[in-house]
């Protein structure tokens, strides 16, 4: 086990140096950032000397031992745009991302499992079909174009909602959140329920696959043998039964719908990490590019690795498996 | 044998087993959803390809353009009293339906182009893997593990931050975000098929591997990638529409439905909805249409269904 554990993070940290050269060197080759940073109007001395400010003058290696000595501090680097640490301008819209995630999952599994539930246990309703129907649409839609359809119809003609910004927020800890006020959740409602249609499709399919799985069970008619009330059936035992992999699946997505939130929010103009990843890959804002990159394959592979852990220690069946490979 | 060169003579029934197509499109006309589905797609196909030839006007010559009709709704005449504008105009006086159509040609280019290499790097990659084992195998499907653990859009949104846009570089994008699920598809398949005799004969004789793997091993695996590549162009199309509307797809100069629908979007908050509208219905009915005649595919080839 331990020997597995420890093969499994030398792993993650290759894959986390592998990101680092991949995203350094391919960042390095795109275009020279001393014609994007300094002034046409400076001259040679201005020139060597700014170049020499920012380290661009090094060899290529150099500047990525630099690199990494600085990502394991924590600096990497400052913006060009806001001339702050890119790590910094980054945390600042963590919250508005983590919000908009939150609130997106929490739609998708309060929505999605009690349809699923509907659609299993009355599979042949036409409710249940139109559901079924309904969801794989939900997984062939382009998630951008969901959203531009929710903009045109409560914004545009309805009036309801606003397409963009976060509206008013309130301050706790000194983070601004926008769920808190009214105007806030207005302006939250429309890019969380865009973001959350993916998931919610895919949360309601597993949960009525779950349900199909488990009524046959023998348990499931013994408990209706003991003459327990149909719903007690349904919330105890079946519910419980098909949480385990919801669970599980929502814990995973979580950081595909941080990574889909780019989408979301460059509709709606967010103001979280992706927009201003876009935004940056647009001006060639270097330092941005590389910390987001940097933040969201730490993310993933930290995700990845949590999962496995819990796999292994709830799946025997996984634990054999790995026993015998690399 | 004279009878058959004699125009005159009766048809004489020769072949007694169809030939394989002919099987399949029979199990295929079984449902009329994907046969209309095939149908809308072959027309969808033949606009992008004679584009330049039934489209009014070239929408990326701008001497063809008149400012004069910039921004005109669905149904409006030209200036010039020359012709309609069926689904309207753009910012710059652009025919949209003309648009739509150039547009076809660059989303389906770029999803069939990508899908078909990386069809063509991951079933090799995957029947590799599985005729080989061993030390290879599960290198390769560590890697393919590694890569489906992220999503699409985060693997290509890195490789486009690190490349920059343009249409071979969201090519490029597409086959390192699909090469992984024709891998592991081909690997599941070959596992089966590298165990039989024929392979163990091929082996023993002596085949190159190249012919072993091309030649033995591919053709027994094909119907499963039939069916993959299908549902993944789809998947292409629709990622590639993501990048060009986020802006980091293809370039301005050769716009796909993605990027028409995000030049539009600007106007849609003022009410001017049809230059994002028509584009994306484009973009939708080719992504459904495909999307159909994949699923159907995938029940027709399925061995347990005709059981």
């Amino acid at each position: 086990m331990f020997l597995w554990l420890g093969k499994r993070l030398l792993q993650a940290l290759l894959v986390v140096l592998a990101m680092t050269i991949i995203v350094f060197i391919g960042v390095n080759v795109i275009g020279n950032p001393a014609d994007i940073l300094i002034s046409p109007d400076a001259d040679q001395l201005e020139r060597a000397a700014a170049i020499r400010h920012l380290g661009l003058d090094q060899p290529l290696w150099m500047q990525y031992v630099e690199f990494l000595k600085g990502a394991v501090r924590g600096d990497l680097g400052d913006s060009y745009v806001y001339n702050e640490p890119a790590l910094k301008v980054i945390l600042q819209r963590l919250p508005a991302t983590l919000e908009l995630a939150i609130v997106a999952m929490i739609i998708a599994t309060v929505i999605g499992i009690p349809l699923g539930l509907y659609a299993g246990l009355r599979p042949n309703t036409l409710l249940a079909k139109v559901l079924m129907a309904g969801s794989v649409l939900g997984f062939s839609l382009p998630a951008f174009w969901v959203g531009l359809m929710l903009v045109m119809v409560f914004s545009v003609e309805l009036g309801w909602l606003p397409s963009f910004g976060r509206g008013e927020t309130a301050s706790v800890f000194g983070v601004e959140w926008s769920f808190l006020t009214r105007d806030g959740l207005m302006h939250l409602l429309m890019p969380a329920a865009n973001l959350a249609l993916f998931k919610l499709a895919l949360i309601m399919r597993l949960t009525r696959a779950g349900v199909r799985d488990v009524l046959p069970q023998d348990y499931i008619r013994y408990a209706r043998a003991r003459g327990m009330t149909e719903r007690r059936v349904i919330m105890v035992h079946v519910l419980k039964n098909i949480l385990i992999p919801v669970v599980t699946v929502v814990g995973l997505e979580f950081g595909s719908i941080i990574a889909f939130s780019v989408i979301t929010e460059s509709i709606f103009a967010w103001p979280g990490m992706g927009k201003l990843i876009i935004d940056s890959i647009n001006v060639l804002d270097r330092p941005i590019m590389v910390a987001y990159l940097m933040i969201i394959v730490l993310v993933f592979v930290c995700i990845n690795l949590i999962v496995d852990i819990i796999y292994t220690l709830l799946d025997p069946r996984v634990r054999l498996a790995t026993k015998g490979s690399v | 044998m004279s009878d058959i060169l004699n125009p005159n003579s009766e048809p004489v029934a020769i072949a007694t087993v169809d030939a394989p197509w002919r099987r399949i499109w029979r199990d295929f006309r079984s449902s009329w959803i994907a046969v209309i589905s095939l149908a809308i797609l072959v027309m969808i196909v033949l606009v992008a390809i004679l584009a330049p030839f039934i489209a009014q006007q070239n929408p990326y010559d701008l001497a063809q353009l008149d400012y004069l009709d910039s921004l005109l709704p669905p149904g409006a005449e030209a200036s010039s009293g020359a012709h309609t504008y069926l689904l309207g105009t753009d910012d710059q006086g652009r025919d949209l339906l003309s648009a739509i159509m150039y547009g076809l040609r660059i989303s389906l280019g770029v999803g069939v182009l990508s899908a078909l290499f990386a069809a063509l790097l991951g079933a090799t990659l995957g029947l590799f893997a599985a005729y080989r084992g061993g030390r290879a195998e599960s290198i390769i499907m560590r890697l393919v593990d590694l890569q489906l653990s992220f999503p699409s859009i985060l693997i290509a949104l890195i490789i486009l931050a690190v490349l920059g846009k343009g249409i071979p570089n969201v090519i490029l994008a597409l086959i390192i975000v699909e090469w992984a699920t024709y891998a592991r598809a081909a690997r599941a398949t070959a596992l089966v098929e590298s165990r039989r005799e024929y392979i163990e004969a091929a082996t023993c004789l002596g085949v190159p591997l190249h012919r072993i793997i091309f030649r033995h091993l591919l053709p027994n695996c094909m119907t499963p990638l039939i069916v993959i590549a299908t549902v993944q162009v789809a998947r292409a199309i629709s990622l590639e529409a993501t990048l060009s509307f986020l802006g980091i797809g293809v370039p301005v100069t050769e716009p796909s439905l993605g990027l028409l629908i995000s030049n539009g979007y600007q106007y849609m908050l003022s009410g001017q909805y049809w230059m994002s509208f028509y584009p994306g219905i484009a973009l939708l009915t080719t992504i459904m249409v495909i999307n159909l005649v994949g699923d159907h595919l995938r029940d027709i080839f399925n061995p347990r269904r005709q059981a």
